[in-house]
């Protein structure tokens, strides 16, 4: 009994640690733009998009436990389309809730294939699906631009029934823009984790043979799950396009995946705030050791390895024990 | 017609660099049960030593080809005792992960090392000129190489089939426990079977050297279509890498002359068809 209410006092403990640090980083976000100039605003959007792929990555691999290959194909489905829409001429947000639209769409119908499959198999069929994306993006010269892609994409004043109109054309204007969404979608996703449904997702990745003898769908629970990742790579996707106001095709390529599968490897996949941590660490080590070395790729090789064998849990799950025992 | 055929023979030629390709991915999944995402930069690697030894150095084409192996047996070698052997109890996932660090690390040494020297070499003596086929003129090296690939594919079959180390090698395959049991030195034969996969691979980059020209990002490029002919035919087995590199090189090819504008998306969309409809692959036993 008394344990029951130490764990409960331990968690409520840890919980407001938690919010501490959620509170200083939202906190920081929106100072920033005070102080830092246009290039540091750019960075921190590339991370923040990488960030949303990443959770899409995570949700698959570290809560529901399948590896997708082909998460840039969702990623470039909403670039595409937020591409797309804004040429068209509409305002920023049609643009974006296209992006994510035509993400969830893609998603479902490839879905319904990937999800039969577990481990190699649904790499592969994934990996399958998003070369397919890649292909339609460089040779479907007409709609995509093919290999020149689609450039001159406005970043468009976002508007809302007359209610407001905000220019967006200025970098920190973007890029308030981008942080008030992506916590949005980030805050939505952890209520999600951590709703029954986030459950099944974890009781899926930790033994798929209980949760159906639970009663559960574990195919139509991985399809909801891989549908959600879609639309977050669409998110990601569709930030990105206003934010470079160009789009090649290799934001579909699977070379684009690999990057927010080490992102969350370096962050950790077992916890929540390990894609955060992950894109952060992984842009700034790309950022410094560009600035060192034209070998970057070479010492970002030697680190994921030296991770995969030895700290699995990623820099997240690394600190876990000293980040609890700070809380007892 | 003619374009046809013709077309045909020049798929069959590439076909067969995705065969030794496809055959070391399938040999190291089928033993060792690892993916490993890096096989095409063992390739790569074995056209860069094979390039440096017959281009740089002037040696022989042979010796060179000898040497390249060399190499990567070596490379394949410290891949396997020092790194994939941590994580034969680890989730697959992880070796992928593993193996694409690898990719990164070999493109950045073979950038490190060659820079961008985008050269082919002059074809070796004997392999100059061309035979008539079908009224035109294809080249005598292509039809070595399918030649080659053929005979590499007896040389896998007689070692896999009719040696002891071979009996060994799908002993531990099917039953590694009870392999173990009767005295096969497990981790030892793991990592020879990865040098043997490794090689395989080499043997397809060594023998590209004279037609193609290898730079940094090949490794990636490869494994890719790699990955479609093993998961096409099967993943572990060897006859299934035989036929998938046959039907994609050959389609490639086809689609190259005819339709060169979906050509990649054709390639993907058999991938995924053969994952949904036949997943265990063309070749492949149950799952």
């Amino acid at each position: 009994m008394t344990e029951q209410k130490d764990t409960a006092a331990l968690n409520a403990k840890s919980r407001s640690y938690r919010l501490l640090w959620l509170g200083a980083l939202v906190v920081f976000l929106f100072i920033l733009p005070i102080f830092s100039g246009d290039y540091f605003l750019y960075m921190v959007m590339r991370m923040v998009i990488l960030c949303l792929l990443s959770y899409s990555v995570n949700l698959l691999l570290g809560y529901t436990g399948l590896l997708s290959f082909g998460q840039a194909g969702f990623y470039a489905c909403g670039a595409y389309a937020c591409g797309k829409v804004l040429l068209a001429g509409t305002s920023l947000l049609p643009g974006v809730i296209a992006g994510i639209l035509v993400a969830a769409i893609a998603s479902i119908i490839l879905g319904v294939f990937c999800v039969r499959h577990t481990a190699i198999y649904f790499a592969m069929i994934t990996l399958a699906f998003g070369m397919m994306i890649y292909s339609l993006a460089e040779k479907w010269v007409s709609f995509t631009g093919g290999d020149d892609g689609l450039f001159g994409i406005p970043r468009a004043p976002l508007n809302c029934f007359y209610l407001f109109n905000i220019n967006m054309e200025t970098t920190s204007a973007y890029y308030y823009f981008v942080i008030v969404v992506s916590l949005i979608a980030v805050y939505i996703l952890y209520r999600i984790l951590n709703s029954p449904l986030g459950l099944i997702f974890q009781g899926i990745r930790d033994s798929e043979t209980r949760v159906s003898f639970v009663g559960i769908s574990v195919k139509n629970s991985r399809l909801i799950s891989f549908t959600i990742a879609g639309m977050y790579g669409g998110l990601g996707g569709a930030l990105f396009a206003p934010l470079e106001q160009t789009i090649t095709p290799a934001t579909s390529h699977w070379i684009t995946s690999a990057d927010p599968i080490i992102a969350t490897l370096l962050g950790g996949m077992y916890s929540f705030g390990g894609p955060i941590v992950g894109s952060v660490i992984y842009f700034l080590v790309k950022d410094i050791v560009v600035r060192l070395t034209m070998n970057w790729m070479l010492i970002l090789g030697i680190i994921i390895i030296l991770l995969v064998l030895t700290f699995r849990g990623g820099v997240m799950g690394a600190l876990r024990p000293y980040l609890s025992a700070r809380v007892r | 017609m003619s374009n046809f055929i013709f077309q045909a023979l020049n798929g069959l030629s590439s076909a067969m660099f995705l065969w030794l390709v496809a055959a070391g991915l399938t040999v190291a999944f089928g033993v060792c049960g690892i993916l490993n995402v890096a096989h095409g930069s063992l390739y790569m690697m074995g056209a860069y030593f094979a390039f440096t030894s017959f281009y740089l150095l002037g040696i022989n084409f042979w010796v060179s080809i000898l040497l390249a192996l060399m190499g990567v047996g070596i490379i394949g070698f410290l891949m396997e005792r020092f790194f994939l052997r941590r994580l034969y109890d680890q989730p697959i996932e992880f070796q992928l992960i593993l193996t694409f660090a690898f990719i990164l690390v070999f493109d950045n040494l073979s950038k490190m090392i060659w820079g961008t020297m985008l050269i082919i070499p002059n074809m070796p003596g004997i392999f100059r000129g061309t035979v008539p086929i079908v009224g035109r003129p294809f080249p005598i090296y292509n039809l070595f190489i399918i030649f080659a690939g053929v005979a590499m594919g007896f040389i896998i079959w007689f070692i896999l089939n009719k040696t002891w180390w071979g009996m060994k090698l799908r002993a531990a395959a099917s039953q590694r426990e009870m392999a173990n049991a009767i005295g096969v030195n497990i981790p030892a034969l793991f990592t020879a079977a990865f040098v043997f996969a490794a090689l395989l691979a080499a043997i397809g980059g060594a023998l590209s050297t004279p037609i193609r020209v290898c730079d940094s990002g090949v490794g990636g490029s490869v494994i890719i279509q790699a990955f479609v002919v093993t998961v096409i035919g099967g993943l572990g087995s060897l006859k299934g890498a035989f036929a998938g590199a046959m039907i994609i090189g050959i389609i490639s090819a086809l689609c190259t002359l005819y339709v060169p504008f979906i050509e990649l998306f054709v390639l993907y969309l058999i991938m995924a068809l053969v994952l949904i409809i036949r997943p265990q692959g063309l070749f492949g036993g149950e799952r």
